[in-house]
């Protein structure tokens, strides 16, 4: 379960979050949807700790993230993360990129990490990929190589920054199905999002950022059907 | 005019020491390469990410590497270092001075490297739970020598021609022995030609030896 | 005892003027070197553009010798080729002969670049404005280019104007080989070399920084 109480971040003097209060369920699917600038990335980034928080807490499983004492390494591989650029290792094939971190971080073998690797691509359908390397994948397919290595690590949480906008809209489907696989199989995910589809169809919840603020928040009947909040319905009305 | 008569005999007769020498000049600008690769990452790294201290002693390395003379830097390492008793051998005064030279072009070669790869490959490493260390020597460094791939092939030549420069401390290296030849027999053109077709070779092989490493490594 | 006291005396004003003297023979030799090799570089330059295969063949391989044998042992070489092909050289002309090849050898690669840094629409476009060949060349070409190449340029004179030491190698006694002379004479190295290497730096420095600012500029 993650916990999130009272978050603040700041860029600078710039206050990003404004006092974030969310809890996040095992199994459960919340897409976050809100204008860009609304701070519903930099959750993303404060959920796993790659920013620094100024106030509140955000406690993944019992842990507290930003704690002093916190072993990060260790607490990010429950935290799968994809992101808009999908970050492909350049250097390596598409099975080294997913072998690499299990082999590393969690100590595999070489051979169970070939094997995790291949698992994984098979189940985001790039098993005919395995030794290619990037340059030579389209961007959708580097976005579900993404999907892969994060995946590899085994996460309870996967964390999906935007995954589908930096793709050109006719590859936009193929990440989308695989996410969606991916939520069929119990996976727990927080989906930053565009695809108001996606969002729509696949989350147990949404929540609409507002300038950093969590202006509404519930089932995706509510929130699309019926918000009560006037941004969440003015933002609705101009992304359809 | 061209009334000079060239003796080959002697040079061909020296040809072995020559090569050997030229071995010796290969080892000395390799050796270099290496101490010049590790301290320009690292001047590369204190000068993105640290202040202080640290920060200026290795702007001043590069700044004082780039804008003086190699020849000055190997006499810094001779004479200059005498002036406090330290009393290196020949072949340390080269391979300080070309380490000392190497590091300072080496770093900023690094540093543009470094910039060139995008910051979220490092957020992308980090969020697998790669410590930073790993997430540098696995997933950024290896990016980096590809790109400043050849500014290091480039750099390796440079080293292997500044040794030359072994000859003014007294190393006997390729020139140095040259030099030796050239004043016992007083053939000098003979020996310095003989001499320039071995760099020119060494030159050569290195470049091709680079390319072919290339295309081995970067298969991406 | 007497004697070696006086052999050996300290560092007077005296000896800074004579270092003095001995950096402006440096600037004037270097200065005469790249203003020289500059011109031939950009004709070389030129040539290698438009001389397609021919130039390949001949001139480029030529230029790739200079670049591939360390500048002291071309020195060296030519020091005592010249009397053998009867032209009768001091230390000071054979080191002006030879960093001006040197520098030519550079400044081709460079002002090559500079014509290939327009591109062909925009020389297409000058052409079709009835602008003659030359006219593209001085009104075009040379003012886009150059300021494109700028930056490697003042690298390749900076490089140049370092390199400038070696000719002491000869005899000339430019700074390097004054300081060494200074040296041998008051038993003071580091700091006759720390003046030395001040010059150096004093000279290279600010014009490294400002060509690194220009190119920055250029760039947005």
């Amino acid at each position: 379960m993650i916990e999130i109480r009272g978050l603040e971040k700041y860029f600078g003097a710039l206050q990003v979050l404004k006092g974030i209060d969310l809890d996040v369920a095992k199994g459960e699917v919340l897409s976050v949807i809100g204008a860009s600038g609304s701070g519903k990335s930099t959750l993303l980034y404060c959920i796993n700790g790659l920013e620094p928080i100024q106030k509140g807490s955000v406690i993944v499983d019992g842990t507290d993230v930003h704690a002093k004492g916190t072993d990060i390494n260790k607490l990010r591989q429950k935290l799968g993360m994809v992101f808009q650029q999908w970050n492909s290792f350049p250097h390596l094939t598409a099975l080294e990129n997913v072998a690499l971190a299990p082999k590393i971080v969690k100590g595999k073998s070489k051979a169970e990490a070939r094997d995790i690797a291949e698992r994984q691509l098979r189940h985001v359908g790039l098993d005919d990929k395995l030794n290619v390397f990037p340059s030579a994948l389209s961007g959708g397919q580097q976005q579900r190589l993404a999907i892969a290595r994060a995946l590899a690590m085994e996460p309870t949480y996967m964390l999906f920054d935007e995954a589908t906008s930096a793709l050109d809209p006719e590859l936009v489907g193929e990440v989308l199905d695989t996410m969606r696989l991916l939520a069929e199989e119990g996976m727990t995910m927080i989906c930053v999002t565009h695809e108001m589809g996606f969002a729509r169809d696949v989350s147990d919840r949404v929540a609409y950022f507002h300038q950093g603020v969590m202006e509404e928040i519930g089932p995706p009947e509510q929130i699309f059907g019926n918000a009560t909040s006037g941004h969440t319905r003015k933002f609705l009305a101009n992304v359809r | 005019m061209f009334d000079y008569n060239f003796h080959w005999r002697p040079v061909l007769k020296n040809l072995p020491d020559l090569l050997g020498a030229g071995l010796l000049t290969l080892q000395v600008a390799v050796l270099a390469m290496v101490v010049g690769i590790v301290i320009g990452l690292a001047i590369a790294l204190i000068r993105m990410h640290m202040r202080g201290p640290l920060y200026w002693l290795a702007t001043g390395w590069v700044e004082l590497a780039r804008n003086t003379p190699a020849l000055f830097q190997l006499f810094f390492f001779g004479f200059g270092l005498g002036a406090f008793g330290l009393h290196l051998s020949p072949f340390a005064i080269v391979l300080c001075g070309l380490s000392f030279n190497c590091a300072g072009y080496l770093a900023e070669n690094f540093r543009g490297g470094f910039q060139a790869v995008p910051e979220t490959q490092l957020r992308a490493a980090r969020s697998l739970g790669m410590t930073a260390w790993q997430a540098y020597t696995r997933i950024i460094i290896p990016q980096v020598f590809r790109i400043v791939y050849h500014p290091l092939t480039n750099q390796l030549v440079w080293a292997v021609l500044m040794s030359s420069l072994g000859m003014l401390v007294g190393f006997r290296e390729l020139s140095g022995e040259t030099q030796f030849f050239a004043s016992r027999t007083f053939r000098i053109f003979e020996y310095f030609a003989a001499t320039a077709v071995i760099y020119y070779v060494i030159v050569k092989i290195i470049l091709l030896a680079s390319r072919l490493l290339a295309a081995r490594l970067f298969r991406y | 005892m007497q004697e070696t006291i006086s052999f050996f005396s300290g560092f007077t004003p005296n000896d800074l003027w004579f270092m003095g003297e001995a950096a402006l023979r440096t600037l004037w030799i270097s200065a005469l070197s790249i203003t020289i090799g500059t011109v031939l570089g950009g004709v070389f330059g030129w040539m290698l553009y438009e001389g397609k295969l021919t130039a390949a063949l001949t001139l480029a391989p030529v230029l790739d010798i200079f670049r591939s044998v360390p500048l002291i042992i071309q020195l060296v070489l030519f020091y005592n080729f010249a009397p053998i092909v009867g032209l009768d050289l001091d230390p000071f002309g054979s080191g002006v002969v030879i960093l001006t090849i040197y520098t030519a050898a550079l400044v081709a690669n460079v002002a090559r670049g500079a014509i290939e840094a327009v591109g062909k629409p925009m020389r297409r476009a000058a052409r079709s404005l009835g602008m003659s060949y030359w006219q593209d060349m001085r009104y075009v070409v040379l003012p886009i280019g150059g300021r494109a190449v700028f930056p490697a340029w003042v690298g390749v004179a900076l490089g140049v104007m370092k390199d400038s030491a070696l000719v002491s190698v000869l005899g000339y006694v430019e700074l390097l080989k004054a300081s060494q002379i200074l040296i041998t004479r008051t038993q003071e190295p580091f700091l006759i070399l720390a003046i030395a290497g001040a010059f150096y730096f004093a000279l290279s420095f600010p014009i490294s920084r400002y060509a690194a600012k220009l190119e920055q500029r250029w760039a947005q």
